[in-house]
């Protein structure tokens, strides 16, 4: 099903939450909403559950409007940050839960549930923890768990608010990787909530980065990676460092300097504040007279090559392959 | 060692255990003692007559029937209250804090005199009340509303907490899986609020069983009409017949007994509830 939000505002007393956002998301698309916290992208996704009501603006699931639709009636699924599992409930009952609460016309069958509730927790590749209770399991596993219990009612469009936001950084790369393959097996349409660009880059199919209470811009995560169209999209997705070629500013990223020995044109004097070389690349922190810092990504074979450490002077200049409009 | 350096002597360790002992011996255990050894003063034919005399049995159904009416409805009123100060954000919030705690701040004997004053004879809507023929003060409607008065801080107090720490988390989930209001509160409210909704009601009941201050003055003292069992204790006190006076007390003080032990059982799991914890 396919979402349209049109002119959508929101104000929490004085503070201006979400400022005539429009967007649109394609049946069966995984978008981002990324932005620094206040950005409003979780009010955003709050507005399209139903679980606040926007102050202006239209929401339309499939082209119909869905703003005088109760929450319960709008058959989107929602995953929480903290997952709000029922804590009373075990693993079988709260999957249930959105069975059981069907009118008795609607509701399916105990043996009917069961079976439904084993299907799903076998989706999550969680067979076992049907009888535990939520407080037994890890976070990671409670959060599969609330995405199973979300899936059960069979929702149009899944909303997962910070997915992983509590989680410790290697379930999270593990779980992100399993939500993309998640999605390309059911291809519901799901519109997914993060602070964290490398999340989105790697997940979504288009990325939409908000500020302010405004979308900055939406695209795949090549678009906005590559073709940033304003300073807060290039430097919320990663480290930039700014040159001026020709008049102009070229915003250039971490992995696109080079550090040489060698003074060259446009080249940025700085003395090697931190070198870190764990990882696939030598990671190196620049501190340029001014005292800011710069931060470049080489290979180990040109760190090796360079021959300097902690405390050298450098020259940073963008490598020359990215640049060639500027043809140095 | 180093245990042994950090911690006190143990002269202080079971010298404050022994003054606390002592205290509570002399307070709480030796007046308890005595209820019981004064109630059977006479022999148990003599208590248990004190116990099936009539005033003495309408008393207890009067307590009872008090019981049965305020604590239901503060019960509802604390739920309503709680959830209301607890899930939501609203101007006068704080004033509606500060007017459950009224009851508490205020002394018992000021509650009743409150109700009198409004439905009294000489009262703001004694003339109207009489010229209907509506009785409050001096009789039965009126003890229950001193009681609700008085009792009603203990079922909210003890939710407000419990509802604050739980959030609105799991009924937002509730309601996005498709549950109506009502299945989200019978479903996914109250199960997760149920012990500490339980505590509150034993301490509401035992309150209001136990209440003599604002029952005193609003009662009348009406023997056999509207006499509970702390104001039969004190009549049968004051007319010098002791052994039918703590015959009477003894009730209470098993009441207060069976409050106790049913607390503590509750507390627990309680205390589980408050921490998230599951109770199984």
């Amino acid at each position: 099903m396919s979402i349209e939000v049109r002119n959508v505002s929101k104000t929490f007393g004085n503070f201006k939450a979400l400022k005539e956002v429009s967007l649109k998301v394609e049946t069966g698309e995984l978008i981002a909403l990324l932005g620094p916290s206040g950005s409003g992208k979780t009010t955003l996704l709050r507005i399209i559950a139903g679980l606040e009501t926007a102050d202006g603006g239209d929401i339309l699931f499939h082209g119909e409007d869905a703003q005088d639709k109760k929450t319960k009636d709008r058959n989107v699924g929602f995953v929480f940050q903290h997952y709000a599992l029922f804590r009373h409930m075990t693993v079988s009952e709260n999957i249930a839960f959105g069975l059981r609460v069907l009118p008795k016309k609607q509701r399916p069958a105990d043996s009917e549930i069961k079976r439904r509730v084993s299907e799903l927790l076998h989706l999550v590749q969680l067979d076992w923890v049907g009888n535990r209770y939520p407080s037994q399991l890890s976070g990671g596993q409670r959060q599969r768990i609330a995405l199973a219990r979300a899936l059960a009612v069979e929702p149009k469009v899944l909303l997962l608010d910070e997915p992983f936001g509590s989680l410790d950084a290697k379930v999270r790369k593990e779980l992100r990787q399993w939500l993309r393959r998640f999605h390309d097996d059911l291809h519901i349409t799901s519109l997914f909530v993060t602070h964290d660009q490398e999340e989105a880059l790697e997940v979504a199919d288009r990325i939409v980065v908000m500020n302010e209470g405004k979308i900055e811009q939406t695209g795949t995560p090549d678009e906005v990676y590559h073709y940033p169209v304003n300073r807060f999209v290039q430097s919320f997705l990663g480290n930039v460092t700014t040159f001026h070629l020709r008049g102009s500013e070229v915003p250039v990223r971490p992995h696109d300097l080079a550090v040489s020995r060698m003074k060259e044109e446009n080249s940025i004097k700085a003395t090697i504040y931190y070198v870190n070389t764990a990882g696939s690349l030598t990671k190196m922190e620049l501190k340029r007279e001014d005292g800011s810092l710069i931060l470049a990504e080489v290979t180990h074979d040109e760190f090796r090559a360079l021959g300097l450490g902690k405390g050298a002077e450098v020259f940073v200049s963008p490598k020359k392959k990215i640049l060639p409009e500027y043809s140095i | 060692m180093r245990q042994k350096r950090n911690s006190d002597p143990a002269i202080v360790k079971w010298g404050l255990i022994a003054a606390a002992m002592l205290y509570l011996g002399v307070t709480l255990f030796l007046p308890l003692a005595c209820v019981f050894a004064s109630a059977l003063q006479k022999g148990l034919g003599v208590y248990f007559a004190a116990l099936v005399d009539p005033d003495a049995l309408s008393a207890m159904r009067l307590t009872l029937l008090i019981a049965a009416i305020s604590v239901p409805l503060n019960l509802v009123f604390g739920v309503a209250a709680s959830w209301a100060i607890a899930k939501f954000e609203f101007r006068g919030k704080n004033l509606l804090l500060a007017l459950i705690d009224l009851p508490l701040a205020v002394s018992p004997v000021i509650s009743g005199m409150i109700f009198l004053l409004i439905f009294g004879a000489q009262g703001y809507f004694g003339p109207w009340l009489i010229e209907r023929g509506i009785k409050i003060a001096f009789a039965v409607p009126g003890i229950v509303l001193a009681t609700i008065f008085v009792t009603f801080p203990f079922v909210a107090r003890e939710l407000i907490p419990v509802m604050k720490a739980q959030g609105n988390d799991e009924e937002e989930a509730a309601i996005t899986l498709g549950a109506n209001g009502f299945q989200t509160f019978l479903r996914v409210t109250l199960p997760n609020i149920k012990w500490g909704l339980l505590y509150g009601v034993i301490l509401c009941n035992a309150r209001a069983m136990g209440e003599f201050g604002a029952v005193s003055v609003i009662s009348g003292h009406i023997r056999g009409l509207t006499n509970t069992l702390p104001l039969h204790v004190e009549i049968l006190y004051n007319e010098y017949n002791f052994a039918a006076a703590f015959a009477t007390a003894s009730v209470l003080v098993l009441l207060a007994l069976v409050t106790l032990v049913a607390k503590r059982s509750v507390e627990h799991k309680f205390r589980l509830e408050k921490t998230g914890g599951n109770p199984e």
